[in-house]
């Protein structure tokens, strides 16, 4: 059985074996013709996750986070956000999915241009803590554009996070990446 | 590059004496990301943070901003510079140093433009963030330019170590 799986048939992936402090651990590209990108198995060896995303859709849309295939009303954010002449600031209600740059989308084009993301997963094997992520995305395109940061909880009943699923209300444009890496603890 | 182990420093600079620029040149293409983590001192003036890719000093840089001061946050936007920006109401100054970390996501990649990510942050001024687009005709980044809106100088000490992350 493989450590790590791959869920999706337009992606690509590796497996590996644990060496350092902060090691890759997965890749998925997409194709065109995917909403969902996913990871699976994901190990427990590290003590946090990373997430480095650079991607999106036309329509500029939020991802929709959820771990372990919770679709649950499981989830809550909190974001500050940036339109480029304005600030402002939001939450959710209990929700089924954290949104990842809930107010910037991740906008991408054919033109070249890709959003940008960064999200952080700490302590996500713990079984006694609920699940605490941070974000911060956006997109600039030479007179728009957006910057969103924000927090995000899982608490359903802990356990550890094993797969991943970021789903676009539209196919994440061909040549979007999420990069998934671990950190180790001491 | 096999997956695993990353997060890899590729060059540091710590001023030895007082310049206006820094310049990582001739940088891998080998990484997914770039990850520039600086920590500047002002020799003399204050000032704001640019910097340059490849030597391209046409208006192809452009970024949406947002900030806080203490007091107030705010968003602007800045379109067709000649340069990108990583610093905004966070200056850099004579005193304590201002951080600033920056990721260049698919800097090596020739299909797209480059995005970035700058925070920048000084306890006494505030906090930035920055998403910036560099739309030059997609190329690999394979030199920054780093300098200064004052045209002064960095301060002996100040800090510039560049990372790369290279994705499974």
């Amino acid at each position: 059985m493989p450590v790590l799986g791959i869920v999706a048939s337009q992606i690509s992936g590796h497996l590996f074996a644990p060496s350092g402090a902060y090691d890759s651990i997965a890749t998925v590209t997409a194709s065109g013709s995917s909403a969902v990108l996913s990871f699976s198995s994901i190990p427990s060896t590290y003590t946090h996750l990373q997430m480095r995303l650079s991607g999106g859709v036309t329509a500029g849309l939020a991802p929709a986070m959820t771990f372990n295939s919770d679709t649950g009303a499981n989830y809550t954010y909190h974001r500050l956000s940036g339109t480029g002449t304005a600030v402002s600031a939001g939450s959710s209600a209990p929700r089924n999915d954290i949104s990842i740059a809930p107010n910037a989308g991740l906008y991408a084009a054919t033109s070249g241009v890709f959003s940008g993301g960064i999200i952080d997963i700490l302590d996500y094997t713990s079984t006694i803590k609920n699940k605490t992520i941070r974000a911060i995305a956006g997109w600039d395109n030479n007179g728009s554009g957006y910057l969103d940061f924000s927090s995000g909880l899982w608490f359903a009943t802990p356990v550890a996070i094993t797969s991943i699923t970021l789903t676009m209300g539209a196919n994440w444009i061909a040549g979007s990446t999420v990069a998934l890496y671990g950190i180790k603890g001491s | 590059m096999a997956a695993g182990s990353t997060y890899t420093p590729l060059a540091t600079q710590t001023l030895g004496s007082a310049a206006a620029s820094v310049t990582f040149s001739s940088i891998s293409g080998a990484y997914t990301d770039l990850v520039l983590v600086m920590n500047s001192i002002a020799d003399s003036t204050a000032f704001h943070i640019y910097a340059q890719y490849n030597s391209d000093t046409a208006t192809n840089y452009s970024q949406t901003i947002l900030y806080g001061t203490g007091t107030s946050a705010a968003s602007t936007r800045e379109t067709s510079q000649n340069q990108a920006r990583y610093s905004y109401g966070a200056a850099v100054r004579t005193t304590s140093p201002t951080t600033t970390i920056i990721t260049i996501f698919n800097y090596a990649n020739t299909t797209t433009y480059k995005t970035s990510i700058a925070r920048n942050n000084r306890a006494s001024d505030g906090v930035d963030a920055i998403v910036g687009l560099w739309r030059k005709t997609p190329e690999a980044i394979n030199s920054i330019k780093i300098y200064n809106s004052a045209a002064a100088n960095f301060a002996a000490g100040s800090t510039f170590s560049l990372y790369g992350i290279q994705s499974a």
